[in-house]
């Protein structure tokens, strides 16, 4: 027969403070483990949310980013003139070529500066990428020295307001609006029209990269192989969203990492910490034990009724961990993506996944944490346990 | 005397527990001096930058290039006396993505201007003698008399099993192409925050191969006499092509590589926090564990303040039981971490480096801890009656 969970229950409110403290350990824990799947999902999300699935991106051949790809405007003009491509509400094939550039920028409120990417645009771009949205201000107007500034980098760099003017090379360029894209890698960038920002930025008929709307995602395959097997093109194409989520991986790999590494190293230390609890609630608790035995619990029952015990207290501190990291959800943040060599910013994601798994994880420790001074608990003989104490 | 050895017959009692609690803060200071050797081989990275020298880059951003035709002209300003060419290359190894290392393409110059922060430990000797540039090392003849060869740091070399002499490719993805190199000297970095896990190759193999021969260049290295006038020489580096096509921006190396530091955004900063978490779980630990001891000894404190022990003695002796616990997990953790973590690579950083300062810092936060977590058991069993610890059954 199981022991009642109640006495369970009771036991751990009568020690609130130990109950506390080591459910704080497994909490502080499981917060930096959901904390950093917070970060890596965020950014995952950021650059995913980036690409459409029905829309293909053309590189040059070799290049691994779009600031490493380039594509002369002879060729930009081939690839338009495809069949495959979707015609827009306006009649007109949906493909636009983009000038990806790197400029470094000074950071506002801290020292030092990093870069950004700026992407020259035509009046195409809006409708096939979707979802851009001016926040503030209004969108730059075609053919003038006007840019528009991604909402996640606006108050992250110098000279980013509406109306302030910021330089690039020799000219001056003035920034008109916000805007808002999904809470895609957009949002870090700063937009305005290709054909003055070609020459403003040295980059002469050169786009890096086109982007087309297919009129048939199904038939991808058969749009690669025509492309790449063009001679006078020497490009490869991609699916635009996974090409973006190509360029998360290396990151959310290396977060996902380190964030392993010091849940590991934590989960040691807490683990340890809630098996002393087990242990020193145990061991006050010799007689009590004993007389279970008397009453007529089998030893398996005491074990499970204790192990049972590690995991009410360490879910708690799952909840505890749940709770500290849920603050974490949405804040911004900003680190360098190396894929594109520029700033990302991006949000924090609490999942329900995460919290899933950091309340497993949490389950998983106090398994592990009371299983030890479970059964030592369930092996002491009815003399040494009447005797002790 | 006699009270120290009452804290380690105390200690010795449950061993287990002790062991435990040790054991947490063991791997807790493991995990805090690891975070803080991220933190400062970031920050010491900006430390290979010399004051001597200067870099200089296109205003836009380090993706854009300078001509070539701009290194004649600041190599003729007063105060710079050599001026080398460093190219990011950028290239894939076809094995995958996985196998990421640096490359940059550097002429005859650079080798020279970073004589003292690398020594050449081992090299293939030309088939004809050959010359090396003035300045440069000896053993370098190998690697000068062979377009495709190229200088692998020494980490790099272990870490992929290469040999010397041996062809390696790389797939270009700024410069398109197939591009075989032949290693013909290893270096090891004497300044650690040089790196070990780069590879160096010819300029001119990129300029010919590469760039049709347009000779576009990423930075330009300046060596300068003196440090004194660096920040003038900057303006005047500057000046000079304000006006051209490619303006350039000049800063002290130093400040080059604060640049990168600067780039990784917020992430030191979470590294911050995390570190805070961390020290915090190991006070709730051993707070918790100090408080579990007291409880189980109330009687004992009762015995001895009838014995004549004083309040403050009493005191004094709970919190020197918490202080010598995280103490003892402290030193090991800090001590393990200085032992493991150190040379780790990872990826972009130079490897880890934990200096001493930091073991020290380690050590003495794990003890204050211990401290502080002693505190309210240490305040409750001095306070303690005689009649009521007495009186209270178990």
């Amino acid at each position: 027969m199981a022991i009642p969970f109640v006495y369970n229950i009771r036991n751990v409110m009568n020690r609130p403070m130990s109950t506390l403290t080591t459910a704080l350990g497994i909490g502080l824990t499981v917060a930096i483990f959901i904390g950093a799947l917070a970060l890596a999902a965020g950014f995952r999300a950021s650059l995913v949310g980036t690409g459409r699935a029905d829309n293909a991106i053309v590189l040059r051949k070799g290049a691994d980013s779009e600031i490493s790809s380039g594509i002369s405007r002879d060729n930009t003009n081939i690839i338009a003139a495809l069949q495959e491509i979707a015609t827009g509400p306006d009649g007109k094939p949906m493909v636009t070529s983009d000038l990806v550039v790197v400029t470094n920028r000074e950071r506002m409120g801290q020292t030092g500066s990093s870069n950004v990417t700026v992407r020259g645009v035509d009046a195409a771009a809006s409708a096939i990428r979707g979802n851009v949205e001016i926040t503030e201000g209004r969108m730059f107007t075609p053919g003038t020295d006007e840019v528009i500034i991604g909402r996640r980098i606006a108050g992250r760099f110098k000279n980013c307001g509406v109306g302030e003017k910021i330089r690039f090379q020799q000219r001056d360029f003035t920034v008109v609006g916000h805007f808002r894209a999904g809470g895609s890698a957009f949002e870090s960038e700063i937009w305005g029209d290709v054909e003055i920002l070609m020459p403003a930025l040295d980059r002469d008929n050169t786009y890096q990269t086109v982007v087309f709307r297919m009129r048939d995602p199904s038939q991808f395959a058969a749009i690669k192989s025509r492309l790449e097997s063009d001679p006078r093109l020497q490009v490869q194409v991609e699916v635009e969203s996974r090409f973006f989520a190509k360029q998360s991986e290396m990151f959310t790999g290396l977060i996902t990492g380190i964030g392993l590494f010091i849940t590991i190293i934590m989960a040691v230390g807490a683990l340890f910490g809630a098996a002393n609890t087990m242990f020193a609630a145990i061991g006050s608790r010799t007689r009590e034990i004993a007389t279970l035995l008397v009453l007529g619990f089998s030893p398996g029952a005491i074990m499970l009724s204790f192990i049972f015990e590690s995991i009410l207290i360490s879910a708690v501190g799952g909840v505890l961990g749940i709770l500290m990291a849920l603050p974490v959800n949405g804040i911004t943040s900003s680190t360098t993506n190396f894929s594109s060599f520029s700033e990302l910013a991006f949000q924090f994601q609490v999942t329900p996944a995460a919290m899933l798994a950091g309340m497993g994880f949490a389950v998983g420790l106090g398994l592990l944490g009371g299983f030890f001074p479970a059964l030592r608990a369930s092996r002491q003989t009815l003399s040494t346990a009447l005797r002790g104490g | 005397m006699n009270l120290v050895s009452l804290v380690l017959v105390n200690l010795g009692r449950n061993k287990l527990r002790t062991f435990l609690t040790l054991a947490s803060v063991t791997v807790a200071l493991f995990l805090f001096i690891s975070l803080r050797g991220v933190l400062d081989t970031l920050n010491a990275s900006i430390e290979v930058g010399s004051r001597q020298r200067l870099v200089t880059r296109n205003a836009i951003s380090l993706v854009f290039p300078m001509p070539q035709s701009y290194g004649n002209r600041i190599a003729a300003v007063p105060g710079v006396k050599s001026v080398a060419i460093q190219n990011w290359f950028g290239g894939q190894d076809p094995r995958g993505s996985q196998y990421f290392y640096a490359q940059f393409a550097v002429d005859e110059a650079f080798f020279p201007i970073y004589r003292k922060d690398m020594e050449i430990i081992e090299a293939s000797t030309p088939a004809v003698s050959a010359a090396v540039p003035a300045g440069a090392d000896a053993k370098l003849a190998g690697y000068f008399a062979e377009q495709t060869g190229c200088v692998v740091g020494e980490k790099l070399m272990k870490k992929y099993g290469w040999k010397l002499g041996q062809t390696i490719t790389l797939n270009g993805t700024i410069y398109p192409g197939n591009w075989p190199y032949t290693i013909r000297a290893v270096y090891r970095a004497t300044n650690p925050a040089f790196g070990d896990e780069t590879m160096f190759f010819q300029y001119k193999y990129l300029e010919q191969k590469g760039m049709a021969g347009s000779g576009q260049v990423g930075v330009y290295i300046l060596d300068l006499t003196s440090s004194d006038r660096s920040a003038a020489i900057a303006q005047q580096v500057d000046a000079m092509f304000e006006n051209s096509a490619s303006s350039t921006r000049t800063e002290s190396e130093q400040a080059f590589q604060a640049g990168f530091v600067s780039m990784y955004g917020n992430i030191p900063f979470v590294l911050n926090v995390i570190g805070l978490a961390v020290v915090f779980a190991i006070l709730g630990i051993a707070a918790n564990t100090m408080m579990m001891a007291m409880r189980e000894r109330t009687t004992e404190f009762g015995v001895l303040k009838t014995l004549g022990f004083t309040d403050g003695t009493v005191f004094t002796m709970v919190l020197a039981e918490a202080a010598i616990i995280t103490m003892g997990g402290g030193i090991l953790g800090a001590l393990l971490a200085k032992l493991i973590v150190t040379g780790t690579s990872t990826g972009f950083l130079p490897p880890l480096t934990i200096y001493w300062s930091s073991v020290l810092l380690g050590i003495g936060i794990a003890t204050l801890i211990g401290a502080v977590s002693g505190l309210i058991p240490a305040f409750q069993a001095s306070r303690l009656r005689i009649v009521d610890a007495l009186r209270r059954v178990d």
